[in-house]
């Protein structure tokens, strides 16, 4: 029996090449090159020790970045839940249609962030673009939307929130049928008001639910990338660009491999802590109720 | 008076619907539209021309962009599935410490978001040649998308009854007689899950495509779509609305056609534990 246990870990053989290939020694050799000034393509890579990691203090494109994907990622997850839990209530009470709401809920999500990116462009372009033609048919003077990065950074968090809010909604609606209805069956004969019910309900049991849309919702957010490529190719300036963004412009436009490796470090470094805290804080709260 | 009561609720999915599909209907609106049509965004085409999608189809390389991407999400899904099934099998019927250090390892590649390590992905391509061959988009997207699957199918594994290894023991089976007959016929629903979730994933990707497929002969539809957009940002907006129309379709139309099943891949992968 023993030697047929040894037997299976063959089955492994595939995956492990893979991913070491592809996956471990590119991690390696990142987190090397994170030390080395490099441009990229040239033999000559020299050893610099911290500097590409102390640079990133002084950038103020990198603060911009990173001060846009909390934005990104923070922003998106909180709008997306609120928004998802909302829809997934009013779908949950079955009305007649309530699937076809959900269908178009979810048809974004099919569609790729860079498409939606330009899909989105046809509404927010100067000229031609349908916000600014309401705007007109409102006698009100037209916006550049995207001319300003500050108001850029809000218009691509609310498209990626809006493009997404269909996975979250899925997964509350499946929390919400989780729930037995016998619950509320009680509450209701105890006398107990729509809001106590939620409050006291539904909220505490779709905590699991929602440990997982936050969390995963977080995660990409964070990761945010085609939807500003199509959008503002991270400009004007840097104004717009995340982590993301702003990794691949420092390898391929600006040719600072080195430093972009450690930008990318302290990317994965820091989606990495914040993944943690949040399961960690989302277990407690679990285990509390 | 339940009728009242439900009013509100059309009210609100009304709106909902038409937030939600305003851009779709933009797209496709402004598909069917000349580039000298000047009318609002928002209207009817009238006439409806065809001549964008016949312009698209005959004057661009739209179809080789087409077959490019069937090309890399069908091996990419396809060696995704196998390679996952596979390595799942050992880690979900053993208890060793070679398990646990393998489960970790896999933890760790999920927990590293692909772009983060783009320098070290680029440079080891770049040293296998696997720059613009298809060979080198499919394993680097297939390498960061197994641990999702192995973990699925693992959980999945857990819960067929150990016994029935055992059955196939006695009955003569090996290890890989085992998987063949006993594990993998069971597998058929996950299997769909992981194909839907990874085949949209894949046919929408973008990051690492732009790196790695170089060579216009091997743009895939996003590549071509960017292109198109950034190209005639001026010129052709229309014809790139058409593009953009016929490399969404297929998976909106699939979709609508197998809802039930994106659905249940969708929270499959959220329950991954």
């Amino acid at each position: 029996m023993k030697r047929r246990k040894q037997s299976m870990n063959f089955f492994y053989i595939p995956a492990l090449v893979l991913m070491v290939l592809f996956v471990a020694y590119p991690f390696y050799e990142a987190v090397r090159l994170s030390f080395f000034s490099w441009n990229g393509y040239s033999p000559n890579q020299a050893f610099v020790g911290m500097k590409n990691y102390i640079r990133m203090f002084g950038d103020e494109n990198f603060h911009t970045a990173f001060k846009n994907t909390l934005i990104y990622g923070f922003g998106c997850a909180f709008l997306q839940n609120v928004f998802a839990l909302a829809f997934a209530l009013l779908l949950n009470t079955k009305f007649r249609g309530h699937s076809v709401v959900r269908t178009v809920i979810y048809l974004p999500v099919m569609i790729s962030g860079l498409i939606m990116g330009y899909i989105i462009s046809f509404f927010v372009q100067f000229r031609g673009g349908v916000f600014n033609e309401i705007l007109a048919y409102l006698q009100m003077a037209p916006i550049d939307w995207m001319a300003d990065g500050h108001r850029g950074v809000w218009i691509i968090m609310l498209v990626n929130s809006w493009q997404y809010v269909g996975i979250s909604m899925i997964i509350y609606i499946a929390g919400l049928q989780n729930i037995p209805t016998v619950y509320y069956e009680a509450a209701a004969i105890d006398g107990a008001s729509v809001m106590a019910r939620f409050k006291n309900i539904t909220l505490p049991l779709i905590i699991p639910a929602m440990s997982t849309a936050v969390i995963q919702n977080i995660i990409g957010s964070l990761k945010l990338y085609d939807v500003i490529i199509s959008l503002s190719e991270g400009g004007p300036g840097f104004s717009t660009h995340s982590l993301s963004t702003y990794i691949s412009n420092q390898y391929f436009k600006a040719q600072n491999a080195g430093y972009s490796a450690a930008v990318g470090i302290f990317t994965f470094l820091f989606i990495l802590v914040v993944s943690v805290l949040f399961t960690k804080y989302f277990t407690k709260k679990e285990v509390e109720l | 008076m339940r009728k009242r009561k439900n009013g509100w609720k059309y009210l609100v999915s009304l709106v909902i619907c038409l937030i939600y599909l305003a851009p779709i209907y933009v797209l496709v609106v402004m598909s069917f539209k000349t580039v000298t049509d000047q009318t609002s965004r928002l209207a009817l085409p009238n006439p409806v021309v065809f001549a964008n999608y016949a312009k698209v189809f005959l004057e661009s390389d739209l179809l080789r962009a087409f077959k490019n991407t069937c090309i890399v999400t069908f091996f990419t899904v396809a060696i995704e599935v196998v390679a996952a099934c596979m390595a799942a099998y050992p880690l979900a019927r053993n208890r060793s410490r070679l398990n646990g250090f393998i489960r970790m390892l896999f933890m760790g590649v999920m927990m590293i978001p692909s772009l983060s390590i783009l320098v070290g992905v680029y440079s080891t391509l770049v040293s296998l040649h696997a720059i613009s061959t298809y060979w080198g988009i499919v394993l680097v997207s297939v390498a960061f998308g197994l641990p999702m699957p192995i973990f699925l199918y693992t959980n999945f594994i857990v819960s067929i009854p150990q016994s029935l290894d055992d059955a196939g023991a006695i009955d003569g089976c090996n290890s890989v007689q085992t998987f063949f007959h006993i594990i993998l016929p069971q597998l058929k629903p996950i299997t769909a899950s992981i194909i839907i979730l990874n085949g949209v994933g894949m046919w929408n990707e973008y990051g690492y495509s732009l790196y790695i497929l170089q060579k216009p002969k091997m743009y895939t539809l996003t590549l071509m779509i960017s292109q198109y957009f950034s190209a005639s940002a001026v010129s052709d907006l229309n014809g790139a609305a058409a593009a953009a129309c016929v490399a969404i379709a297929p998976v909106v139309i699939l979709y609508l056609f197998l809802q039930k099943y994106f659905v249940q891949g969708q929270l499959d992968s959220a329950v991954k534990g």
